[in-house]
């Protein structure tokens, strides 16, 4: 699903590279949780799956694709096939909940017949069903976090990438999220998720992958947020 | 691609940013009309052409008793019935020389008498002052030069006058108009593109945040950029189309109505309504085009994707 091959990645204008000679491989159907402190490469990680950046040295291998020989064009299909969701949201504010997710099938072209009934389908299974016509303004935290989960599942995508998604939660619905993350785990969608939350990489005991200054320092099956010696 | 949801889009772009589509419409306007303005007058000058180099002749004016004194090429005296039918005989043979025409002293008066009759002038001119000359109609007006060396030097020639020469003063100050008009046009449609610019990289900042939002859920560069190219292109059309106004209504202003050229110039033949209407599709096209290509190059630039 997803392979680094010695990777490394150098910003320009900048001498310390942010990952250094990173190697691993992503099944498909895994939860994968990246930790690690802030500018240990963790954002570099998901960027350069998501191909907003190119590796300096190495291969990223995505859903089956060398990201380096993608040509530009074709760049949006591969992240049809990738959901994201952010620590912020991201939506749009003018849109009701619906029309944001509708927006992620509009904008690849989706007929709305198939909009109309993906829509609603996937509100009820974030649990917001009946919240259609709200605005993202008017939901709590949480909510909103569901609307962006939504919206990066509509499409079912077979890898779904969270960058610090409970980041602004509190710890009883930040439980909630990492509930929906789960069940949507379950669906067969590997899930990727940077995270900060001690509580939650304790208690889900999936693999983690820790990033330091750039190096993987530690990848564990079913692990736990910091070395317990 | 859903045509509604890239209309809805269009439109909130061009409302956010009325300012700058207006700057952009008022720029692309002018800069077209002028454009336009200086093809029609570039048509005007060659129907003028057309229709008065058809009509100009070579005139070889003959020395008459008054010039004797007034003009040294006449000092041998007026032209002798010998000396006119010389130089009747020569035209004739010139190959360049199409038709000649013989006009006397009285016909000449008499002509003068018809054009400019009622004005004051007329009444004090007479029959004797006036001159008699040959009418060179030729196979091409060009080819002025063969005549004038034939026959300028010649007893009994006071003159020969290339009626062109002085129409070329007219067309050399409408030519100059022209390179003028083509000038400022190239000005307006450098401001009107950095506007364009200008606009689009707004427009794109505005609204980063959806575009973002595209971006990371797949949708293609084409489909992200059209909503820009689209607004940039419709300020341009409705640009166009005011340019397109000003043109006809240039043209009503200029020889109909206002000014009313037509009727006060009537010896010169002046553009129809249907030169104007095959200027506007052009200038439609290049409204149209030019920002789209515009706002695409900015795009590369301020539009990532």
């Amino acid at each position: 699903m997803i392979r680094f091959d010695n990777v490394s990645k150098t910003y320009p204008k900048q001498s310390r590279p942010a990952l250094r000679d990173v190697s691993l491989d992503i099944e498909k159907g895994e939860f994968v949780f990246l930790v690690g402190s802030s500018g240990s490469g963790k954002s570099t990680f998901m960027r350069l799956i998501l191909r907003e950046e190119r590796a300096s040295q190495g291969a990223v291998h995505v859903l089956g694709k060398d990201l380096a020989r993608l040509s530009n064009w074709k760049v949006p299909h591969m992240r049809r096939q990738l959901g994201t969701v952010f620590q912020d949201f991201r939506l749009l504010p003018n849109k009701t909940v619906a029309e944001n997710v509708a927006f992620a099938q509009e904008v690849i072209g989706k007929p709305r017949g198939e909009i109309r009934k993906a829509v609603p389908q996937v509100l009820d299974l974030v649990g917001l069903g009946g919240k259609e016509d709200r605005m993202p303004g008017e939901l709590s935290g949480g909510e909103q976090q569901r609307v962006a989960i939504a919206r990066a599942f509509v499409n079912r995508p077979m890898l779904l990438i969270a960058d610090e998604p409970t980041g602004n939660l509190d710890p009883q619905t930040s439980v909630g999220i990492m509930k929906l993350l789960d069940r949507i785990n379950r669906t067969g969608t590997t899930v990727i998720m940077a995270t900060h939350d001690q509580n939650i990489v304790d208690q889900m005991r999936k693999r983690v992958i820790e990033l330091e200054q750039g190096r993987l320092v530690r990848d564990q099956a079913r692990g736990v947020y910091g070395y317990q010696h | 691609m859903r045509a509604q949801f890239v209309l809805s889009e269009i439109g909130v772009g061009l409302r956010r940013n009325l300012t700058m589509t207006f700057a952009v419409v008022v720029s692309v306007a002018l800069s077209l009309a002028l454009f336009g303005g200086a093809l029609l007058m570039r048509e005007q000058v060659s129907t003028m052409k057309d229709y008065w180099y058809d009509k100009v002749n070579v005139s070889i004016f003959l020395c008459s008793k008054s010039d004797v004194t007034s003009t040294p090429k006449c000092a041998r005296g007026a032209v002798t019935k010998e000396q006119r039918d010389q130089i009747e005989r020569d035209l004739n043979n010139l190959d360049v020389v199409d038709t000649v025409t013989h006009e006397t002293a009285d016909e000449a008066f008499n002509h003068y008498q018809d054009q400019f009759g009622d004005s004051p002038m007329a009444s004090n001119i007479t029959p004797d002052q006036m001159q008699e000359s040959f009418r060179v109609k030729l196979h091409d007006p060009k080819k002025y030069k063969v005549v004038a060396t034939a026959f300028a030097g010649r007893d009994g020639v006071q003159s020969v006058q290339d009626q062109r020469s002085i129409l070329d003063n007219l067309f050399g100050l409408m030519n100059g108009m022209n390179v003028a008009a083509i000038f400022v046009m190239a000005l307006m449609l450098v401001i009107a593109l950095m506007l364009i610019v200008n606009t689009v990289r707004v427009s794109a900042f505005s609204r980063r945040r959806e575009t973002g939002i595209m971006r990371l859920v797949g949708a293609s560069g084409f489909y992200i950029q059209m909503p820009f190219i689209m607004e940039a292109a419709f300020a341009g059309l409705i640009g166009g189309v005011l340019a397109c106004v000003m043109l006809l209504a240039g043209r009503y202003f200029l020889i109909d109505g206002g000014l009313a050229l037509q009727s006060k110039l009537n010896l010169i033949d002046f553009i129809g309504w249907d030169a104007v209407f095959t200027k506007l599709p052009l200038v439609l096209a290049i409204g149209l085009l030019m920002p789209a290509v515009a706002a695409l190059f900015a795009l590369r630039k301020y539009l990532k994707v």
